[in-house]
């Protein structure tokens, strides 16, 4: 029970530094020219948490985060890109980090291009034109050099926080 | 082992950079100068405006929401919207084929097609 509350209090905590870096992405004018996306900062607190706790735990967050940042500075349209990008990162990044191949800022690179490519999916799916994929080539390259940097943070995070003290 | 993530990580990396130059390499390639910006709302074509002809149009969409689309030069551009995020506006004008602006809020594509006669692949 004990463990339940602490757990708990993990999660609150780190939805809301999820929020928070949601926030602060939106005041970043990195991706002017291509539509709808976001840099996936939050995605700091996807990655520690999916190598700290667990995916379900990294889910769960990711999910509390996307519904609210939708309904404190989103629209609909918003949601559904970062809902497509979330749950596309969180699935590479869990798979990744079951098959141990890439460290965490490896994971986080392939977890960032992720995040992208689920929004340009939506993005087609709800647009019905597939000429959105033109961005695709911006979105990569924008992918590797956020997860880099996402990566890099998040290592130190992991190495420096922990949660069993 | 941790020699070896590191390693794959860097190939990782340098293998996404590779595939979005070559990409985009592509892109630049085989686009050329266009003719047309067609208007498409909810993904059905709604008009189309050639690029040679210097005009101003406000696009109304769905809610009477309107984009106010500018062909200068052989290039199209939003100049104005009254969407939130107004993504639409900062977007560069365009003029290849395959080129778009998007205006997601009002399900808004703006789209370069046709090749013209003259070929200014640069
Ligand atoms: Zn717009």
């Amino acid at each position: 029970m004990k463990t339940n509350v602490r757990k708990l209090t993990i999660l609150g905590i780190s939805t809301a530094a999820a929020m928070v870096l949601s926030y602060v992405e939106t005041f970043i004018p990195v991706s002017v020219a291509v539509p709808g996306v976001k840099l996936g900062l939050a995605n700091l607190v996807t990655l520690f948490l999916l190598i700290k706790l667990d995916w379900k735990s990294a889910a769960a967050v990711s999910a509390v985060r996307v519904a609210l940042t939708a309904l404190l500075f989103g629209s609909a349209a918003s949601f559904a890109y970062s809902a497509a990008g979330a749950a596309l990162s969180i699935l590479v990044m869990g798979l990744l980090k079951i098959t141990g191949v890439f460290s965490p800022v490896g994971a986080s690179v392939a977890g960032a291009v992720s995040h992208n490519a689920g929004q340009i999916l939506m993005a087609i799916v709800l647009m019905g034109t597939r000429e959105i994929a033109y961005w695709l080539p911006a979105l990569v390259l924008s992918g590797v050099v956020t997860g880099l940097a996402v990566g890099a943070v998040g290592a130190l995070l992991v190495s420096k926080i922990d949660l069993k003290a | 082992m941790k020699n070896k993530r590191l390693r794959n990580d860097i190939i990782l990396s340098v293998a996404l950079l590779v595939l979005a130059i070559a990409a985009w390499g592509v892109i630049r390639f085989t686009h050329k100068t266009g003719e047309f910006a067609v208007v498409e709302i909810d993904g059905k074509e709604t008009a189309r405006y050639p690029l040679g002809d210097d005009m101003s149009v406000e696009i109304v969409t769905g809610d009477g929401h309107v984009n106010t689309l500018v062909i200068a030069g052989g290039r199209a551009s939003v100049v104005s919207a009254d969407c939130p995020d107004k993504l639409c506006v900062k977007q560069p004008a365009i003029s290849r084929t395959g080129e778009t602006i998007i205006c997601l809020p009002h399900r808004l594509v703006i789209r370069i097609e046709g090749e013209s006669g003259v070929d200014t692949a640069s």
